[in-house]
């Protein structure tokens, strides 16, 4: 999922397929993405400014919207750079090291990725919630995690918990850990290696597994849901807001606060496409 | 790795300890309400007028936090632990699960208040297209050929139940005439041919639903935005706020000849507020039974709900509920645990609807 | 992959930090599920997860999200091959937007496709005139779960079709292989693998989604109801340990789902040759 086109040379996309079956490709091509991705994002707009600049403007400063907006850049200042760390670490003994259990590890790690959103909230009310395991205890300690920051931070953790590692895992692989091991043998500490050799050769590829897993972070809905409680101006993330408007029959609103949600995707998407341009040369670096 | 969840962990902990801080000064009162779907508007309105009317009283400051949700869902949160101080809930039996499940209810919560602690009631009633395309009258015109259906998930939806069993007893009624013949051993065979019949007529209503929300404001929105169905079973405040102020002009309410007295009610969830102090549970106290008063009162009418004591309301806003027979839960199911039970509950009457 | 022992530090704190958070973030979480299934007999549980209702849930996820990366993989294929070999004004845009179903929150997908394909929606009026409801049945889903599976199948086939060998093309051509048959015969077995990962991350995708279905599903008992949602039916009854039974069947599912994606993925690489 990580790399992209290669600019082709103009002379070989001649060669293929008679123009009919070319042109008739390309308007299907152009057909699937103007029917699931542009449309969509059109509509979203379109309902967002149906009742004019005003009332878009009113919704998205709205006191609840603005807390939700708070929330949500609160809530993935804690999980990405988390997420992050362990993906680097993940990343480091996965990627450099043989030992067994490798690939059961590789499968722990990929596992939220098919776990339903709304079963990654359930298992962290079974532990926290007030009949669960713990929940009892950090209640009476005056620390409630369902229901409060921690719980949302944890379903959004568990959620995002994939993305940076499985973004450097493969690039890892491919690049061989030589430059490593020379730089140990020629004596820099562990530290030293890490910031002069090993970042910087995986920045693109980190990077790019960071903008994923904070745009799933800020985007996540079912496991937020279901942890969450849904106290306005207080538990309420951007995505459950839009949700809360939408029940609230404002509708214009709530597309005025999913603008800000698609307006997030397509930084993401800008952002990405220049990190996967550049990262694009690492992996030639890599494999040559 | 280390290090920085100790930062987060004690950033967290600041900032609760920050609004801890403000918990404690007993002039400064947080109440969370955890309220079900239709109630957003009606509370939006309540809780400035209640903070305004409280510090008027006591000098106390309360903010009053909403919480909403489908009934069942948000009373689920309750249980795990939703620290909400008062539940205003759509049914009896939700404010039960919190009772029996946490204790943090009193049993005997509905003498708490007047009226069985329901200070609005409300009914199920027809919402149609409008000029009644379908000439939909009553509810045996629901089950007509070609008739299609809206109303939500009894699973999930505390309005959805309202419904199904307001269908029940209008199918009872029309059996027996008389209510009064289910208590009564001479009726039984009458008892049991009408409470056959009456599965058979919801059986036959739900196939004719083609959408199951979730939730009472899902199936609004269904009927109403998606423009799905013919006929919407719905509140009589939410077919209200529908046809004033959702899509004017767009619709009609036909008023069935019989319907349930729906009774939403409110309790507070005193194992949560004790803890917040005795200021907290005096104003949570104060804050239901506000909901009583005179000018809480006039508001409900205002929207939509029926209120129980009518003299303060505006006319125009009595005006507008319309006259019907109505029963209750109590008075046909014996209570809404009963009622939960024989109808609701995984293997009761409405799973046996869907069976093939 | 270098057998030998390596030099590099690190190790113990790296795999410490990895463990500790998979403990704590998956492993722990997955016991508590695990646990509180438990409380149920073996035969309560059968009985939790044989209901009919449940059984119908199961057949419309598996069927729906089968549906639907069973079309991503011609929906994908199209649109990869032509963004990798033709030319195409705005092809770097329309590239970046492949990723938008990751991107967007799945509610927001959910709604607009709605509003979409709602009876009286932009395109569901069209469908309407032909007599097809898309919005509010199967169908529905189907096209929510497309959406949201399209990156993969799109993804995946991108890097190696990008890579596939000119030479053996143009050999084929010359010896006077059909356009198809080219294809056919030398062109897709290449992709084979990468199509079949696609193909299985968008269906155990499709399998947890939620917050996109929901808004679109209809939610019938026996017809369109998911899975997903009846695991949080369960919850709002109150009935945890029948929540947590059929969720955990739900992961069971998802976990061999995957071994099998990482199991293609590793017969992917050895067969194309990169590590």
């Amino acid at each position: 999922m990580s790399r992209i086109l290669q600019p082709q040379t103009a002379s070989r996309e001649q060669k293929a397929e008679t123009p009919f079956v070319r042109y008739l490709l390309s308007l299907l091509a152009l057909a699937i993405i103007g029917l699931f991705l542009i449309l969509p994002l059109v509509a979203v707009l379109f309902e967002a400014f149906r009742e004019g600049w005003q009332a878009y403007l009113t919704a998205v400063t709205d006191r609840y919207t603005r807390h939700a907006i708070l929330l949500t850049l609160f809530t993935a200042l804690i999980c990405v750079p988390l997420n992050t760390l362990f993906g680097i670490a993940a990343a480091w003994c996965i990627a450099r090291f043989q030992f067994p259990g490798r690939s059961l590890l590789t499968t722990l790690i990929d596992l939220p990725f098919s776990v339903s959103p709304v079963i990654a909230g359930l298992v962290f009310i079974l532990i926290f919630g007030a009949q669960g395991w713990f929940g009892g205890w950090f209640a009476a300690n005056g620390f409630p995690v369902i229901f409060a920051l921690p719980g949302i931070v944890l379903a959004t953790m568990f959620v995002t918990l994939p993305f940076v590692a499985r973004e450097l895992i493969p690039l890892m692989q491919a690049q061989g850990a030589e430059q490593e091991e020379a730089a140990i043998m020629l004596g820099a500490g562990p530290w030293r290696m890490f910031w002069t050799i090993t970042l910087p050769r995986i920045k693109w590829g980190l990077l790019y597994g960071v903008i994923l897993c904070n745009a799933r972070a800020m985007g996540e809905f079912g496991a937020v849901s279901v942890v969450s409680g849904h106290i306005r101006g207080s538990t309420n993330t951007l995505p459950l807001h839009v949700e809360i408007l939408y029940n609230e029959y404002q509708f214009s609103a709530a597309f005025a606060v999913a603008t800000l949600l698609a307006g997030l995707a397509i930084v993401t998407l800008i952002a990405k496409s220049i990190v996967e341009w550049r990262q694009q040369r690492q992996w030639e670096n890599a494999s040559s | 790795m280390g290090k920085l969840t100790s930062w987060a962990f004690a950033s967290a902990l600041g900032l609760f300890a920050l609004s801890a801080t403000s918990f404690a000064q007993a002039e400064d009162i947080e109440l969370l309400n955890a309220s079900y779907d239709p109630t957003r508007e009606l509370y939006q309105a309540y809780d400035p007028l209640f903070s305004k009317w409280y510090k008027q009283q006591t000098g106390d400051d309360v903010t009053v936090e909403q919480s909403h949700g489908g009934s069942g869902s948000q009373a689920r949160s309750v249980i795990d632990g939703l620290p909400a101080d008062v539940a205003t809930l759509a049914l009896g039996y939700d404010i039960d699960a919190i009772a029996d499940r946490t204790g943090k209810i009193p049993e005997d919560w509905q003498s708490a208040f007047p009226h069985n602690s329901a200070p609005y009631t409300s009914t199920i009633v027809f919402l149609v297209r409008k000029g009644n395309p379908k000439n939909i009258q009553d509810w045996d015109d629901l089950t007509k050929d070609g008739i299609e259906v809206i109303t939500p998930n009894p699973k999930t939806s505390g309005g959805a139940r309202w419904n199904f069993l307001a269908a029940w007893i209008y199918v009872l009624k029309q059996q027996m005439g008389d209510l009064g013949k289910l208590d009564d051993p001479r009726y039984a065979d009458e008892v049991s041919a009408a409470k056959a019949a009456a599965e058979k007529f919801v059986g036959d209503l739900y196939r004719h639903v083609p959408v199951l929300d979730s939730g009472a404001r899902g199936a609004t929105n269904t009927f109403v935005q998606r423009g799905i169905g013919d006929v919407l079973l719905a509140w009589e405040n939410e077919a209200f706020l529908a046809t004033e102020e959702l899509g004017e002009g767009q619709f009609d309410i036909v008023v069935p000849s019989v319907s349930i007295l729906a009774e939403p009610p409110v309790a507070v969830v005193e194992g949560n507020v004790r803890k917040k102090g005795e200021a907290a549970e005096k104003a949570a106290h104060a804050y239901l039974e506000h909901l009583y008063s005179p000018e809480a009162q006039a508001l409900a009418a205002a929207n939509y709900y029926r209120p129980v004591n009518p003299e303060s309301a505006a006319k125009e806003d009595l005006a507008r509920f319309p006259d019907l027979e109505l029963h209750t839960v109590n008075e046909v199911f014996g209570s809404w645990r009963k009622a939960q039970e024989t109808y609701f509950n995984d293997g009761g009457v409405f799973d046996k609807i869907y069976q093939p | 992959m270098s057998q030998r022992k390596t030099l590099l530090p690190g190790f113990g704190l790296s795999l410490g930090i990895t463990v500790f958070t998979l403990s704590l973030l998956v492993l722990i979480p997955l016991l508590a599920l695990v646990t509180k299934s438990a409380e149920l007999s073996l035969g309560g549980m059968w009985d939790a997860l044989a209901d009919r209702r449940v059984l119908a849930a199961f057949r419309v996820s598996f069927s729906t999200a089968f549906a639907a990366a069973f079309a991503n993989v011609f929906l994908g294929l199209i649109v990869a091959w032509v963004l990798v070999r033709y030319p195409l004004p705005f092809k770097r845009g329309f590239d970046a937007l492949i990723d938008l179903p990751f991107a967007l929150p799945t509610a927001v997908a959910g709604i607009v496709l709605t509003t979409l394909y709602a009876p009286n929606g932009w395109l569901g009026q069209f469908f309407t005139d032909w007599g097809i409801r898309v919005a509010f049945t199967p169908l529905g889903i189907i096209v929510a779960l497309i959406f949201i599976g399209l990156p993969f199948v799109g993804r995946t086939v991108e890097p190696v079709l990008q890579e596939l060998d000119r030479q053996q093309e143009e050999a084929s051509t010359s010896l006077g292989a059909s356009r198809w048959q080219t294809f056919y015969r030398v062109l897709l077995p290449p992709l084979v693998p990468a199509i079949l990962t696609g193909f299985s991350l968008a269906f155990a995708r499709g399998l947890g989604e939620y917050g996109s279905v929901i808004f679109i599903a209809g939610n019938m008992p026996m017809r369109s109801e998911i899975v997903p949602l009846l695991i949080v039916t369960k919850l709002e009854q109150y009935d945890y340990a029948g929540a947590t039974v059929i969720a955990l069947a739900s992961l069971v599912v998802a976990f061999i789902m995957l071994l099998v994606v990482n199991g293609l993925q590793h017969w992917t690489r050895k067969r194309t040759g990169r590590d």
